[in-house]
């Protein structure tokens, strides 16, 4: 409301084309712009910056260094441990599945190309309790694959390979989706000019594609890092949260509750807000290094 | 065929990584969503419905279709005015702002279960002075719409946020010039152009609202017919051994939520399109 001021007023015949007044509905505006921004600082702090204050504080009353000691016990680091090695495991899969994946769906045409993309997107749909469900009744103890799993001596459920499948299915759509946005915006000009240069697929692959789609496969990864370390659904259904073997830094937080154990909750709780935060640091960055990539594409 | 260069036919060290990309997403996610619903089907349509609408179930279902259409729509107007004021008005601290819209991308849902908690809980400082005015949030409904705010916070926001950034400011000066108010401007030049946007976030948002698990599970006290929603009901009914009560709960859930997020492709291809043709 504020910066639109008619452009090149004065240089208009004011004489012949009388303007509306504008005086009296601006002081309207500015009252309107006020009430605007403060409802929407009201609404951001009642739903986020109260609750993530809330928890400091409450976690300073129960005493900062009781809730460092509780989120570093033996339990505490084992719970940590498995999720940073879900997330190891995530990143991995997901930077080479993430760009294979984007480049099938976007530069291939192939029967079914509707379809795998459709699959990319649809963990985002559904609720992790379902997809701990749907893993427990194909790989559980009465599962279809029950009897060639027992063949092989395989544990899943309620062991580290039930949280690495529930843990690769909720992150399968981020690395994916923003390699996908970036490939199709960019186009294959540059890739046909490489290969029309006698590059090999290879050398236009490392030269060319990557080096494009760089910050949108690090920005999918930071998403891919979040979703592993706040997963709790599906990690909790099929890894059930054993102390020691399955726990996870979530589920951790979650037996705290349970217990009653306050401090470890809040311990883990802020270990967890404090690396999303960092986690955001790098995000915001990236988006700012895709803005300026895409203005200096448009210009 | 003819949308691929000649140059960039896949070899067949591309065709084989596509063929296995392909089996690693149908395994990942089609086979054990397949295997779901047919469970929950197995037993026939009759003692499918049965079971997803036996009282406790039916109840659950509802509460979580009314509080993600609650929260869609609390979304949609929070969200517009939100990006509203980080794309138009130069205030101190935008960036700041910008970035704390993103932190529900972030933060565990679970931690914000916790957060929620923590502030409106019966023994906190602002829940006993609720509780004092007769208002329960946590363990109460209002909690349950309170935490999936906080998880659904980004979708709108940012779907408008470009559109705004990109709209021509020619438009607007010339409602200005022809005399249009503050009211018929918005209505007649940024209304058109950032509803499309701002609903299809707010679908986004109650189809993300309708799964949400964590955050719930901590604050909403989970009791049969009165706080206990959908994906709580499933878990508890997968604790309690009875994947059949789970699987068909899960089944209509996930239609529903299939559905929710197809309606938001479908307006969002439609407006695209009409976006690119302008």
């Amino acid at each position: 409301m504020q910066r639109v001021e008619p452009l090149g007023l004065s240089s208009l015949p004011t004489e012949t084309t009388p303007l509306p007044p504008v005086s009296h509905s601006h002081t309207w505006a500015s009252v309107g712009r006020a009430a605007l921004i403060g409802a929407v600082l009201l609404y951001l702090a009642a739903v986020l910056v109260g609750p993530m204050a809330a928890l400091l504080l409450e976690t300073r009353s129960l005493g900062f260094g009781q809730a460092l000691a509780a989120a570093t016990s033996p339990a505490a680091l084992g719970a940590l441990w498995t999720s940073l090695l879900l997330v190891a495991i995530a990143v991995a899969a997901n930077a080479v599945v993430g760009t294979c994946a984007a480049i099938a769906i976007v530069r291939h045409r192939f029967v079914g190309r509707g379809l795998v993309s459709a699959l990319c997107d649809l963990p985002l749909a559904v609720s992790p309790v379902m997809i701990g469900l749907a893993f427990l009744l194909l790989v559980g103890e009465a599962g279809a694959l029950a009897p060639i799993l027992a063949a092989a001596g395989v544990k899943v459920v309620f062991s580290f390979p039930g949280l690495v499948i529930a843990t690769l299915f909720v992150t399968l759509p981020y690395t994916v989706r923003e390699v996908a946005y970036v490939l199709e915006e960019i186009g294959t000009s540059e890739e046909e000019a490489a290969t029309t240069l006698g590059a090999s697929p290879l050398q236009t692959f490392w030269r060319v594609t990557l080096p494009n789609i760089r910050v949108a496969l690090g920005y999918g990864l930071l998403m891919t890092i979040a979703r592993t370390l706040g997963e709790f659904g599906a990690v909790l259904v099929l890894g059930g949260s054993i102390s020691g073997q399955t726990q996870t830094a979530t589920t951790f937080i979650h037996d705290a509750i349970e217990e009653r154990q306050l401090e470890g909750a809040y311990g883990m709780a802020l270990v967890l807000a404090a690396t999303s935060v960092a986690l955001l640091l790098g995000l915001e960055w990236a988006k700012a290094r895709r803005q300026a990539a895409h203005g200096k594409a448009t210009a | 065929m003819s949308a691929v260069s000649h140059a960039l036919r896949p070899n067949p060290v591309e065709r084989a990584l596509r063929s296995g990309v392909i089996l690693y997403v149908v395994v990942l996610v089609a086979v054990p969503l397949v295997g779901l619903v047919q469970f929950g089907l197995a037993d026939g349509l009759a003692t499918f419905w049965a079971r997803a609408m036996s009282p406790v179930a039916r109840a659950a279902l509802w509460l979580a279709l009314w509080s993600a259409l609650l929260v869609g729509g609390i979304n949609t107007l929070f969200g517009t005015a939100t990006a509203w004021i980080l794309v138009r008005y130069r205030l101190p601290g935008r960036a700041l702002v910008s970035a704390l819209v993103d932190l529900p991308l972030a933060v565990p849902t679970l931690v914000a279960g916790v957060m929620l908690a923590t502030l409106y809980g019966p023994t906190s400082l602002v829940g006993t002075r609720l509780e004092a005015w007769g208002f329960e949030v946590v363990f109460a409904r209002p909690g349950i719409v309170l935490a999936l705010l906080f998880v659904t916070l980004p979708f709108v926001v940012r779907a408008v946020e470009p559109v705004l950034a990109e709209l021509d400011p020619a438009e607007e000066e010339a409602a200005i010039v022809l005399g249009a108010g503050p009211v018929k401007t918005f209505r007649t030049v940024f209304l058109p152009a950032i509803l499309p946007a701002a609903l299809s976030g707010g679908i986004r948002s109650l189809g993300r609202a309708l799964g949400e698990f964590g955050s719930v599970v901590v604050v909403a006290g989970n009791i049969p017919f009165e706080t206990l929603t959908a994906p709580v009901f499933i878990f508890g009914e997968i604790e309690s051994g009875a994947p059949r009560a789970a699987a068909a709960t899960s089944t209509l859930l996930l239609l529903f939520a299939l559905l929710v997020h197809a309606g938001a492709r479908v307006l969002e291809l439609r407006t695209g399109a009409r976006h690119a043709t302008r």
